[in-house]
């Protein structure tokens, strides 16, 4: 494929379907903050009970996650940052952007491992989520790097969807670009903000106190 | 009575210097006398006029290219305490000393100073940035082009291909093919022309080939860099929101 298409390919998937992911998970994630444990399962349940939602995973996220990803990593390896030189804020979000990108790169295998993928393997059902979660992010030091991850990976969509509307053609004039500027960070606080205090709410003592009625009954049940 | 004469007033310049276009760069200072109004041109001229280093020792003189000394040819580019610009217009009053001149290493350097810009006029070849009237008979006057128009596409013909904006991007390197922001903004500049629309597509399928319009990562430095101040970056968006449109028109029509 022709570098021009693959690049559009490339810039597009980031915001459909990913982007729109991120979007989902955000909001599925943030009912644990609002509603607690049982809003949260609540949710989890209705994802996994949508028509051919194994076609949707394979072909709405996991396939352009990859290419997204490996294409990704190919254009940061082509750029030869010079912020040092030049330090002006869109060269710095440059920069920024190929890093955050290395980073949720890394830290999306890593959280679908340690997620998706024990799911997939029937070490932990999707009911048991939540308590997994709580049993991740009580160590101070993963919860700290699932922060770093997670704001990683929200500076990235959202500075990604300010480039999207540049490299399409959307937002052409420098003030329509500066608009769409404050648009997008204003974005990256709101969501990074609600992924954190998700993070947080997986802490709480209510998906603690499930995990730790699992574990008081997991030499009963074998 | 005996007149004290005035200390003479030095200015000092480290220059990277480079014998061949295959050897080792290496710097080497400068002192030279101060005159009012001085820009780097004219402190390059007076090491060329007195080719002595600052340690005192005999060396070959810097050498470098310039022209119009005006800041409109595009031919004395080169980095200027750490930006790319043209020495001409850099009046050392205004620059920190020591004042450090450096070639534009984005390009093949031939010695010292001087660059290849070589990849600039290939690049505006690839784009066919002109407008083809020749033929057999007279064509007759071309249609009229709307005042306003003209007034923006003016601000783009200003450009000299100087290279500055190539040098401050982080994607045009060894490591992409990209052709960088002059030619694509020439493009937009020859397909607002109402002559040179007659072409359009072939300049538009021409950004369209690899390490056309797609090297470009955003990171906006051409634009801040651009001596002429030609709006780059609107010049980029608008040739992607044109070549998007294209794409879709090919893969719709055919």
């Amino acid at each position: 494929m022709k570098g021009f298409y693959s690049r559009k390919l490339h810039s597009l998937l980031g915001v459909i379907p990913l982007g729109a992911f991120i979007v989902e998970h955000v909001l599925t994630n943030f009912s644990a903050y609002e509603g607690g444990k049982e809003k949260f399962d609540s949710y989890v349940t209705l994802l996994n009970s949508m028509p051919i939602v194994w076609f949707l995973e394979i072909f709405f996220i996991f396939l352009p996650l990859l290419y997204h990803g490996v294409y990704g990593l190919y254009i940061a390896y082509q750029a030869k940052p010079n912020v040092g030189r030049f330090g002006y804020e869109r060269n710095v979000r440059y920069l920024l952007q190929r890093i955050t990108g290395v980073i949720t790169f890394i830290f999306v295998i890593w959280h679908v491992y340690e997620t998706r993928f024990q799911v997939a393997l029937g070490n932990v059902t999707h009911e048991e989520l939540g308590q997994h979660m709580n049993s991740i992010v009580s160590n101070p030091f993963v919860f700290t790097l699932y922060v770093i991850g997670v704001i990683s990976a929200v500076f990235h969509f959202s500075n990604g969807l300010w480039s999207f509307l540049v490299s399409w053609g959307i937002t052409i004039g420098p003030r329509a670009q500066r608009v769409s500027s404050y648009i997008c960070m204003t974005l990256f606080v709101i969501i990074s903000l609600m992924f954190i205090l998700s993070l947080v709410a997986f802490r709480g003592e209510e998906f603690q106190a499930a995990a730790s009625l699992m574990q008081s009954v997991q030499p009963f049940i074998g | 009575m005996a007149e004290t004469a005035a200390p003479v007033k030095k200015i000092k310049l480290v220059v990277t210097r480079q014998d061949e276009p295959t050897s080792k760069p290496y710097t080497e200072e400068f002192e030279i006398p101060y005159r009012p109004g001085m820009n780097v041109i004219s402190a390059l001229m007076e090491i060329q006029r007195n080719p002595v280093n600052a340690k005192g020792d005999h060396t070959a003189p810097v050498c470098w290219e310039s022209n119009c000394l005006e800041e409109v040819c595009g031919a004395c580019s080169m980095v200027i305490n750490g930006k790319p610009r043209q020495a001409c217009a850099a009046l050392v009053d205004k620059l920190e000393q020591p004042i450090r001149v450096e070639p534009m290493r984005t390009f093949p350097v031939v010695r010292d100073l001087v660059i290849d810009r070589s990849r600039m006029f290939n690049a505006l070849k690839r784009v066919k940035a002109w407008i083809p009237i020749d033929g057999t008979y007279d064509l007759g006057p071309g249609p009229r082009m709307a005042e306003q128009k003209r007034q923006w596409a003016y601000e783009l013909s200003k450009c000299m291909t100087c290279g500055v904006c190539l040098e401050a991007c982080p994607n045009v390197n060894e490591k992409t093919d990209f052709i960088g922001p002059a030619a694509i903004s020439q493009v937009r500049l020859f397909n607002a022309h109402p002559t040179g629309a007659l072409n359009a597509d072939e300049r538009l399928e021409a950004l369209m080939e690899d390490g056309g319009i797609e090297g470009c990562g955003n990171s906006q430095n051409c634009v801040r860099s651009c001596p002429k101040g030609i709006p780059l970056t609107t010049s980029i968006a608008e040739m992607n929101k044109q070549t998007t449109k294209h794409m879709f028109k090919r893969w719709l029509t055919v």
